[in-house]
């Protein structure tokens, strides 16, 4: 529990370790997890330490290893799931590793390369096929006109165009040519525009669409494209189209002259495009067997890589000791485990088979340790938050075990409900039964997992919230009637306060508490049911709930005071007990305190029957400050002059809260030099012999004291520390006061956010639920269904997700400000161990693993 | 203030709290977790007992009772006595 409560106590370490065993005193280290490495080489650059070239190797082994994980992502295999857990790798089998991984890179490149160039090949010859397949009807020849053709509308005049007949065109002794392809179909506007551009009508662009999508061998993006025929006389026409099939990106094919040319391209293409299909279903199994024998070792060498590199990193910050023989490391470690990490460097030693073994040794420090807390799952979530404001100092009291109730609590006035506590304590229990459940454990949302880290937080805050739900008698808007109302309503007809007639003639009554048998006593656990019936409710709530969170603050807040004892204590500095939480103490109790009595007494000694003069305690307290007690009724004999003494109290232990820690420290300071002249004793010492005989030959001639001198010096520093001593001093003590005012009145936000959070569900229920059971009966029972729907939707998003989040936001702001300012610094620095477990993977952020 | 069932209700819950508070701490196995488990035992009697008394405490002397509409009177009166 000391740990919990104030964290462990930390040395620094020296480790001796052999050249050839530090890999393996490292990675046993790395497995353990229990030190912090300081940097032995600060000023060295990261390119210039000892191991680079291994960090680079390492890093290149990763470069490899993203790729095939990205491979094997892409083939959709599946990681083996298991939880391994493979040592470093030990320097000598590195290179089996990378050859291995080498080896593999090499293969799987060459296999992609060839799976592309294949596909490529084959949705060529698919254009190609699909080509000839329409173009085939753009040019007709009259004496092979087939019965059955698509006719296409748009080019009527190419059928009777006889002169496409090639007998013709050689007769006109012009050399015609045909270039025809494929182009995207939103290109096909613009060329044929430039087509009629450049070439002058000396061309003829027939073209068609094809019907289905095609994949682009150079995009493979499914494309609508068009076939064209281009068909022209001479040369330089034939240059010019060239140019621009190319500039539009045209995929162009080779036209066959005549029919049975035709006939013997497309059986020729039918029969490569099975091999092809063949080939490549081939080249994909084999793909796919390299890569799930890769899958099978890939996450263990992700692990191993991981590892080598974080101790490479390691050994770059040690240095070496004057023999050159042997490293040494400077470490942050926890008293209590020193016999562990000697035992772990003997296993190390032993491992590597070193004849002299590495050891440790601790060593004197004046730098201020990391702080380190050890947490099980339950604390660990609370310990979070109070570090989230700030991690503690070293050795400073933390308040994370009190948090792990308070918070919740302090949750559960502002959330009460018991329904909604309910509902949120389910879903608690729910992840927290099955946190084990790797799925629940490992998923990437981060939404997902900030619930899923606090879940023993949601499930205290659920539990809480029932039981404060109860004591408000609030279920979703509604209360429960457990015991019988403390209020009668037939005792106001029996004692002939109200006659029947009074009913139908008057919209409201009032109870009247001062009627015999009317008022009962009072209900027996929590707020008595009848109040959610009447219309004054809040008027009652108000009251109760302002009056409950300025007790509940200056109780939480007295014991934040009190829990800097503690620190005063530990840290011996007794005068602090006496200068500094004293007075606060009192000026809190004085004056808060003194409220919250007022509170508890108006609440005991004031009934119904004093109800016309029962005072205002607000009042009363301004009276207090103003010191005018006679102008109320005093509350009980003799409250003038106590009242007075408290305010004097309290105002005299201002002065003391701000000069007296700072008189006390000047004093030990100045008043001690005498016996001890240790400030002079040290002045003295700096100077040489020489000097020293000088000056005290010369003091001997001039009659001076030495200490004259020596004191004047110190005077200047004492003078340095005292000022700053009582501006710190200063600064805190308004702090502290004017905070007492504040935080007290903050704490009304318990009142505030529990009043929201009871009417949100209030015309939740009346405006959803009351309206459907209100309908007639059939009509109202289908009805009833999505209404209900409707309700569970709304509860769950307004009054779970974002008042639970509300809530918590200012539960924790109490925590963090109100509670926390009395008695935590937190300006410490955590803790972080080399561990393995504890390295981020940058494939997991990639999310490749 | 003398009533039975004021008296009855405080001692019972008194000593509810008291037990979790102040018996139950003593029965805890020695452990690593045991400070924490104390901590949060007497935390949440305190806190729960102190809850409570606020609520009971603020109904003892009410000085003005509940409005309730003639529906609600009419109810009241044949239902709940």
């Amino acid at each position: 529990m000391s740990s919990l409560l104030r964290g462990e106590e930390m040395c620094l370490a020296q480790l001796f370790l052999q050249s050839g065993s530090s890999y393996d005193c490292i990675s046993e280290l790395g497995e353990l997890g229990l030190v912090e490495f300081r940097d032995l080489n600060p000023s060295v650059n990261a390119f210039q330490r000892k191991h680079v070239n291994e960090i680079k190797k390492c890093e290149e082994m990763e470069r490899i290893l993203g790729y095939l994980l990205r491979e094997v992502k892409r083939a959709d295999i599946s990681l083996p799931e298991g939880d391994v857990n493979p040592v470093a790798p030990l320097p000598k089998h590195v290179m089996a590793i990378m050859e291995q991984l080498q080896r593999l890179e090499v293969e799987l490149g060459e296999v992609t390369r060839n799976k592309e160039k294949l596909q490529r090949n084959l949705l060529e010859l698919t254009e190609y096929t699909h080509m000839l397949r329409i173009s085939r009807n753009f040019v007709q020849k009259s004496s092979e006109r087939e019965p059955l053709q698509v006719q296409y509308e748009e080019f009527p005049f190419l059928e009777k165009d006889t002169m496409m007949d090639y007998s013709s065109m050689q007769r006109l002794g012009a050399r015609l040519g045909f270039i025809s392809g494929l182009v995207k179909r939103t290109k096909i506007g613009a060329f044929e525009r430039m087509l009629w551009r450049v070439c002058k009508g000396y061309t003829i662009l027939s073209y068609a669409e094809v019907d289905e999508y095609l994949d682009d061998p150079d995009t493979r993006e499914p494309t609508k494209s068009v076939v064209f025929l281009i068909s022209y006389w001479g040369d330089q026409i034939g240059q010019k189209v060239k140019k621009i099939c190319d500039c539009y990106h045209c995929h162009v094919y080779p036209y066959p002259s005549s029919n049975e040319e035709r006939n013997d391209v497309v059986e020729g293409l039918r029969t490569r495009i099975q091999d092809l299909h063949t080939v490549l279903h081939r080249t994909e199994d084999y793909l796919k067997q390299v890569l799930m024998k890769a899958s099978e070792s890939v996450y263990t060498w992700v692990l191993q890589v991981k590892k080598m590199k974080a101790i490479y990193y390691i050994l770059n910050l040690c240095s070496f000791d004057v023999t050159n023989k042997c490293l040494i490391a400077e470490v942050w470690c926890p008293v209590d485990d020193i016999p562990t990490l000697r035992r772990a460097l003997e296993e190390g030693s032993r491992k590597s088979g070193a004849t002299v073994p590495s050891f440790v040794n601790r060593i004197p420090t004046n730098d201020t340790p990391p702080t380190l807390i050890k947490t099980n799952k339950l604390t660990s979530g609370f310990q979070n938050i109070v570090d989230a404001y700030g991690v503690g100092s070293y050795r400073e009291v933390n308040p994370a075990p009190f948090t792990i109730i308070t918070f919740p609590f302090l949750f559960a006035v502002m959330f009460g409900d018991l329904g909604h506590g309910v509902i949120m304590a389910l879903f608690a229990l729910w992840m927290v039964l099955y946190e084990n459940n790797r799925k629940l454990k490992n998923t990437r949302n981060e939404i997902w997992n900030t619930f899923f880290e606090g879940r023993y937080i949601i499930l205290l805050m659920g539990l809480f919230s029932i039981y404060t739900g109860l004591i408000y008698n609030d279920c979703f808007s509604k209360s429960l009637n457990i015991f019988g109302s403390g209020w009668n309503v037939s005792a106001m007809f029996r004692a002939e306060v109200w006659k029947n007639g009074d009913i139908s003639g008057n919209r409201l009554l009032t109870l009247d508490p001062n009627v015999t048998g009317v008022f009962n006593g009072p209900y027996p656990l929590g707020i008595d049911p009848i109040w959610n019936l009447a219309t004054n409710r809040l008027t009652f709530l108000n009251s109760y709930k302002m009056k409950m969170s300025v007790i509940l603050g200056v109780i939480h807040m007295s014991f934040g005071v009190i829990l800097s004892t503690y620190n005063h204590l530990h840290f011996r500095k007794k005068h602090n007990l006496y200068l500094v939480f004293l007075p606060e103490l009192l000026f809190l109790l004085c004056l808060f305190g003194y409220l919250v009595f007022m509170i508890i007494y108006k609440w005991l000694v004031f009934t119904a029957k004093d109800s016309r003069h029962a005072p205002s305690i607000l009042i009363h307290f301004i009276n207090m400050f103003l010191m005018q007690g006679d102008a109320v009724q005093p509350l009980y004999p003799g409250q003038t002059g106590l009242q007075v003494f408290l305010v004097v109290i309290a105002v005299l232990s201002v002065p003391v809260l701000l000069l007296g820690k700072p008189v006390y420290l000047y004093w030990l300071r100045h008043g001690n030099h005498r016996p001890g002249l240790y400030r002079g004793y040290e002045r003295v010492r700096r100077n040489s012999e020489e000097e020293l005989y000088l000056m005290r030959a010369q003091d001997m001639e001039e009659g001076s004291s030495h200490s004259d001198l020596s004191t004047s010096g110190e005077r200047q520093t004492e003078e340095f520390d005292f000022a700053d001593e009582l501006l710190h001093q200063a600064i805190h003590t308004i702090e502290y006061c004017l905070g007492c005012v504040s935080n007290t009145a903050s704490y009304l936000r318990l009142w505030a956010l529990s009043l929201a959070h009871a009417q949100l569900s209030e015309v939740l229920w009346a405006m959803v639920m009351r309206v459907a059971l209100r309908m007639d009966t059939r009509l109202g029972v289908l009805f009833l269904v999505p209404v209900f729907g409707l309700f569970a939707v709304l509860t769950v998003t307004i009054l779970l997700v974002m008042e639970g989040l509300s809530a918590f936001l200012h539960a924790l702001r109490l925590h963090w400000v109100e509670f926390q300012n009395k008695f935590y610094s937190g300006t410490g620095v955590k803790f972080c161990p080399f561990a393995f477990s504890l390295l981020p993977s940058s494939f997991e952020q990639h999310g490749l693993l | 203030m003398a009533d039975l069932g004021f008296v009855i209700a405080m001692s019972v819950v008194t000593l509810f709290w008291g037990i979790v508070g102040g018996v139950v701490p003593w029965f805890i196995p020695k452990g690593p977790n045991r400070g924490v488990v104390v901590t949060m035992l007497v935390l949440t009697a305190v806190c729960c007992y102190l809850f409570w008394l606020i609520a009971i405490l603020a109904q003892l002397n009410p000085l003005f009772g509940p409005s309730l509409t003639n529906e609600t009177i009419w109810y009241l009166q044949y239902h709940w006595q």
